[in-house]
């Protein structure tokens, strides 16, 4: 038994530094990977705000009309106890990201301020700025960087996760990782492990994640034996910026505030947008569902968009794009509130949306699903611990808006405590586990890596990436017919099959990227299976997840949980299902176009 | 070949932090609307020269590609900026791009920009919070004060400050902007204050605040427009302050 375990923490966006904060606080001693310095973490890119029922604007909030949107906006596919710990916990850390020095916007008595987002109709949602997941990724970093300078947390920064070092008991026993600049892998011992690697964008191609988003770690921990549990639910956000390199979110709290989707109601209007009047332009949102309008859920109002663009033919100029129109709004409200947000537009775009209506199209912008926790937020690896959008837990079939920065800290307040008590209550420490152990997942790695950069072949990996993008956002979005999933999942196979044939143009060995890049790219393509399979299977629309041969939720066959496990042999998924535990709240239908 | 629908890059290589560098130049297929980093993204899939050469692809740092994260700070036509938001529409032709020059370049575009880290650490740029167990409400500020903190906590240690600054170097050590305007963001706040005699102590001595010469280069190139300079006047009046508090205790 650990009084002060060792502990790992392998990702440094806001559920891994929540994690490190509680097990440094306890006692633990963390060793922190992160592919960026913690403070470049995708958390940052957060921007609309993060919700807690505070009730501050007599509207007679609760948490658990927060929890009851939490779980009807995720279709009823999460299950229920651990969502209700969330929304009864965020009031709480509000006022901790408050006491932090979060700068978030104040109302004019100096109470923190609310505002509306997608989902619910209560000003919930706590902001600073339309930045706020840099503001509360940087207020934790600084807690971290105070315990490290007390010497209780030892970053590794610039260290990439190769896989976990699991002993013949399948207890997980410490990490193997890979030194980004001298290439060099090594195990690192640890009484508990906790990942918090974050999202999948880059199995898209372009998504509104940031580069490290590639879903590598936990593909290599399902390879391992975790299950990977509701893969095929993937958020397709809205409002994005379409671009060369990338898809910008425009965030939701653009809408909070005030902004109308809307197209002309003439299919090819040439007319500068600002000269078209009002009864020629189509708020489509408003007028399909009016008790949220622009405010209803991500998938919905995706789907909305869609459905004007491709079915009625009314996208701007004949493009996929749908206006965002803020500039009905005062500008020093929208300085005071967007500015982070509209900065991003005008530098990307080159317009100023006080002035002009936005352009935007949906992108692909998050993962519900991801590695299968327990309640304790434990893998079916015992002592691997997740946390943050790598886990599956608190978002059901379609996650709401504001709610990913609660769970991420959350998620990450549950896995640092836990994982120090399980670290305690072991009878053999880390200490004593065999030598042979770590050895042998280190020769398993370097002979990985010395089989890529000696590879022969003709295939270049970033190719096989932007075709492993385009195949995953044509087949696995927003619409999904299973013969498409099919087609996806058989390109998966056909590109697994090149890998093989894959040749470096770099094969030195200091800060190789190209090769860092190659590694996470199988793991791309293993994990894609996943969500191609799992939505296949999955013969109902449900969320996120939408067919339209299968339009109507089906809880008799599919209110259950899907676990992916990887089966060595056949070197593809397996599935299996698991009933969702809905012990709080009955299932109903979900449906936005009246109150619930 | 360059025609009118390519776009000519200039890149200063080097293969690690020992080597010497060289340049590349590559022909990139336009596209309206592309930034650098796509540019660098384009020299990955194909990684062939202007000249025909294979070479190999180029390393550089980046993460967010919407100018949050401070990953992709660089040096393009002479200018320190941030690689996602160089639009090449905007800029001119053929377009240099090459690694800071004040910091240890590791290999190609990627520099270590570690020390911001460190120096952050030296001036115990955090809140000291009791405990993450549940406290109550933080202090109460009104939106005047929110929107003085606000602007400096935008700050993302992509240094471009400090790679502008010309005292910031390794005769002075300076410590350079960013991390003098995180004194006064932490000063500012109601529980930060605490350490601030701490914080003005740590930018007192070599590398410290009077280093600062006033070229305002660092307000100039600062991606979040931050006020750098307003923030190294307030923090130095408070630095002489508490040195002539310090004078007289002794």
């Amino acid at each position: 038994m650990a009084i002060n375990p060792k502990i790992i923490v392998v990702g440094g966006g806001l559920a891994g530094l929540a994690a490190v904060i509680k097990v440094a606080e306890m006692g633990g001693q963390v060793d922190l990977f992160s592919i960026v310095p913690v403070k470049r973490s995708h958390s940052v890119c957060a921007q609309g705000g993060i919700n807690a029922a505070k009730n501050l604007k007599g509207e007679g909030d609760s948490t658990w009309q927060h929890f009851d949107d939490t779980v009807y906006g995720g279709d009823f596919l999460a299950n229920q106890p651990p969502v209700k710990g969330m929304c009864d916990a965020a009031p709480g850390i509000i006022d901790l990201l408050d006491r932090m020095g979060v700068p978030f916007n104040r109302t004019a008595e100096g109470l923190l301020d609310f505002r509306r987002f997608g989902g619910t109709l209560f000003n919930r949602t706590a902001f600073a700025g339309a930045t706020t997941g840099q503001q509360l990724l940087y207020a934790l970093d600084e807690q971290v960087r105070r315990y490290e300078s007390e010497g209780k947390v030892k970053k590794y920064e610039h260290w990439e996760f190769l896989s976990a070092v699991v002993d013949g008991n399948q207890v997980c026993r410490g990490i193997c990782a890979m030194d980004l600049r001298t290439m060099e892998v090594r195990t690192f011992p640890a009484d508990a492990v906790i990942i918090a690697t974050g999202g999948i964008g880059m199995i898209f191609g372009k998504s509104t994640n940031s580069v490290v988003c590639t879903g590598s770690a936990q593909s290599a921990l399902y390879q391992q034996g975790a299950y990977y549990a509701n893969g095929e639910f993937i958020q397709v956000h809205p409002t994005a910026i379409p671009g060369e390199d990338k898809l910008r979110l425009m965030s939701e709290s653009a809408r909070g505030e005030g902004g109308r989707i809307w197209v002309p109601k003439q299919a090819g209007d040439k007319r500068d947008p600002r000269s078209i009047p009002a009864n020629e332009r189509w708020y489509f949102l408003e007028e399909w569902y009016p008790k949220y309008g622009n405010l209803v859920p991500r998938d919905v109002a995706t789907r909305a968009i869609f459905k004007v663009v491709y079915e009625y033919n009314l996208g701007v100029d004949g493009q996929p794009m749908v206006y965002l129109d803020l500039t009905h709004i005062d500008r020093k409200v929208l300085d005071r509130k967007l500015e982070g947000i509209l900065e991003i537009y005008e530098k990307f775009v080159g317009d100023d949306p006080r002035d002009v209506p936005m352009k935007i199209f949906p992108g692909m912008h998050y993962t519900m699903g991801g590695l299968w926790v327990d309640f304790n937020q434990q893998t079916n690896i015992k002592g691997l611990f997740a946390a943050g959008e790598c886990e599956y837990q608190y978002h059901g079939a379609n996650r709401l808006g504001a709610n990913s920065l609660v769970s991420c800290i959350y998620g990450g307040f549950q896995a640092g405590p836990n994982a120090v008590k399980y670290a305690r209550s072991q009878q053999t420490s880390t200490d004593g586990v065999s030598s042979t152990v770590f050895d042998a997942e280190r020769k398993r790695q370097e002979e990985a890596n010395d089989m890529l950069i000696s590879n022969q072949g003709n295939e270049n990996p970033f190719q096989l990436w932007r075709e492993l993008g385009a195949v995953m956002t044509k087949n696995c979005t927003v619409i999904r017919y299973n013969k498409g999933l099919e087609e996806a999942d058989a390109k998966l196979v056909e590109l697994l099959q090149r890998f093989r044939s894959v040749n470096l143009s770099d094969k030195s060995m200091w800060a190789n990227t190209s090769f860092v890049f190659t590694r996470q790219l199988y793991n791309m393509l293993q994990l894609s299976r996943v969500v191609a399979q799992g939505a296949a299977l999955r013969n109902e629309s449900r969320g996120a997840h939408y067919k339209p041969d299968f339009p109507e939720r089906d809880d008799q066959n599919f209110l259950k949980t899907t676990k992916a496990y990887f089966a060595p042999d056949a070197d593809e998924p397996r599935f299996e299902f698991e009933p969702v535990d809905v012990s709080l709240i009955p299932p109903r239908p979900r449906r936005y176009d009246v109150a619930k | 070949m360059a025609n009118n629908n390519t776009v000519l890059i200039k890149v200063k290589r080097q293969k690690d932090p020992k080597s010497a560098p060289y340049w590349e130049e590559f022909d990139i297929p336009y596209r309206s609307g592309m930034n650098v980093i796509s540019a660098l993204m384009d020299v990955a899939l194909n990684p062939v020269t202007r000249t025909g050469q294979p070479t190999t692809a180029i390393a550089y740092d980046s993460n967010c590609l919407e100018e949050v994260c401070g990953s992709c700070a660089m040096l393009i036509n002479g200018r320190t900026r941030m690689a996602c938001s160089a639009l090449v529409d905007d800029l001119e032709k053929p377009i240099s791009i090459e690694p800071f020059t004040k910091f240890p370049v590791i290999r190609d575009l990627q520099v270590d920009r570690s020390v911001l880290f460190e120096n952050l650490k030296r001036v115990k740029a955090w809140v000291p919070v009791d405990g993450t167990y549940d406290l109550g409400s933080g202090p109460r500020l009104s939106p005047v004060e929110q929107e003085q903190a606000y602007p400096l906590s935008r700050c993302i240690s992509c240094c471009c400050c400090m790679e502008a600054c010309p005292q910031f170097n390794e005769q002075t050590g300076f410590v350079g902007a960013a991390t003098i305007s995180q004194v006064r963001l932490f000063n500012t706040h109601p529980t930060g204050k605490a350490l601030k005699t701490e914080r003005l102590r740590a930018l007192m001595g070599d590398g410290g605040i009077h280093e600062c010469g006033y070229a305002q280069n660092c307000v100039e190139v600062c991606p979040k427009e931050i006020p750098l300079t307003q923030s190294i006047a307030e923090v130095g009046g408070q630095v002489m302050l508490q040195a002539f508090r310090d004078l007289l205790r002794k």
